[in-house]
């Protein structure tokens, strides 16, 4: 089936299901007949390995660019570190000092020195694996460096590694702040899990509010849900935004999580639920 | 010489921050004269990163010898270090207590921080 598609699957809270939501659509996706990518981009704690099992082929560094000193070229006027908003570089007692972990990687400083002493270098902070899962799924995961917070550059390298595949299934990491906005920009579509709990809906609430400010298309899937707890579906209703399906709360999908296994794989039962949100997730991507 | 001291107010009754980073104001004491006044550190109480670093170069400008606050982190130590500024850590009560304390010696120079760096 020919498709250009790109839909990412985030939370405000974590631990709501975003993986198993995730690995369950790439493999129903491929076993529909999409050529269909797994993208983990939860960089700091990539588990979608651990179900998909995927045959690494390629693996390669990431790095960010940080200033790098000419001291022979240097007059130490300091315009370097008046440039600097993150205070990765300043000039004093005649000295110029670098703090590469606070470097944003702008080049700001770069384009001020008037001498030409600042050059790039890179600044690793993990690295990109490439793969295939199954035969079938295109497989990409960035894994950080440990104590490492830039992650967005890293988000953007497992992104642009994907970018060439038709159905791309992004697992994103959570929360609202720029890692997730990293993961998320710019693509089709985005759904949203969440668990009827007051835990999951307030950073379902904060999620939106996110998703609203960059105006990408979006729905709702309710993970462990229960048929007598309404909470999900009212808070859905009263955000005006549309609720594609909910995966109940059954103890032999979290057995099958634990065990690293497929949902559908434990319970063949849901192959069904995740095929519908499949077919949804492309209506409305669509729309 | 002329000593910084990081500050809650901007008298020499105001109690020490003892914070270096993120301290209100920085009390610029020449211990000769006793002649003082405090420096703003306003810039710094709210950024996101750095505020050790801008800090440093905020009582590097006021050519001080030595600054003396309650801990000092891994940059600013770094920061203060490179700008030949000498360091004095565990400072506690007011400002004008510990200028007497630093003028008689019982303050011991710090060699290396002594609390750990954030975001880093």
């Amino acid at each position: 089936m020919t498709i250009n598609l790109t839909v990412a699957v985030a939370s405000g809270k974590g631990g709501t299901g975003k993986t198993t939501v995730s690995v369950n659509l790439a493999c129903v996706a491929a076993a529909t007949g999409y050529k269909a990518a797994y993208l983990d981009c939860d960089v700091e704690e990539p588990n979608g390995h651990l179900f998909l099992k995927p045959r690494i082929a390629r693996r390669y560094p990431v790095s960010v660019p940080v200033p790098a000193i000419d001291t022979d070229k240097c007059i130490a006027c300091g315009a370097c570190g008046e440039i600097c908003q993150y205070s990765a570089i300043l000039c004093i007692n005649k000295n110029v000092l670098t703090f590469e972990k606070m470097c944003h990687g702008c080049g700001g400083c770069q384009l001020a020195c008037p001498t030409a002493a600042i050059t790039e270098k890179g600044r690793a902070i993990g690295f990109v694996e490439e793969g295939e899962a199954g035969g079938e799924i295109a497989f990409y995961h960035g894994k950080l460096n440990i104590g490492e917070s830039m992650s967005p550059p890293l988000i953007r390298a497992v992104r642009s590694a994907g970018q060439n595949n038709p159905l791309n299934i992004i697992d994103a990491p959570p929360g609202t702040s720029c890692p997730v906005i990293a993961a998320i920009k710019g693509v089709d579509f985005v759904i949203l899990i969440t668990e009827p709990t007051p835990f999951g809906l307030n950073d379902l609430g904060l999620a939106l509010d996110m998703i609203k400010e960059l105006g990408i298309p979006h729905a709702v899937v309710v993970n462990r849900s229960d048929p007598d707890n309404n909470l999900a579906r009212d808070f859905c209703k009263e955000r005006e935004v549309k609720l594609l399906a909910e995966i109940p709360d059954d103890r032999r999908i979290a057995e099958a999580y634990s065990r690293g296994e497929l949902t559908f794989s434990a319970a063949p039962g849901y192959r069904g639920v995740f095929e519908d949100l499949l077919i949804s997730i492309v209506k409305e991507a669509r729309r | 010489m002329k000593i910084a001291i990081s500050a809650q107010g901007q008298t020499l009754e105001s109690k020490v921050d003892l914070r270096f980073g993120r301290c209100n104001w920085f009390i610029v004491v020449d211990t000769d004269t006793g002649d003082y006044r405090a420096v703003s550190n306003d810039q710094n109480l709210n950024a996101a990163q750095g505020a050790g670093i801008q800090s440093a170069e905020i009582v590097s400008r006021q050519g001080v010898e030595a600054v003396i606050s309650g801990h000092c982190g891994p940059k600013a130590f770094r920061t203060l270090s490179v700008a030949g500024i000498k360091i004095f850590t565990g400072a506690e009560g007011t400002v004008a207590d510990t200028l007497e304390r630093f003028k008689k010696g019982m303050l011991t120079e710090a060699e290396e921080a002594d609390v750990e760096g954030h975001w880093v």
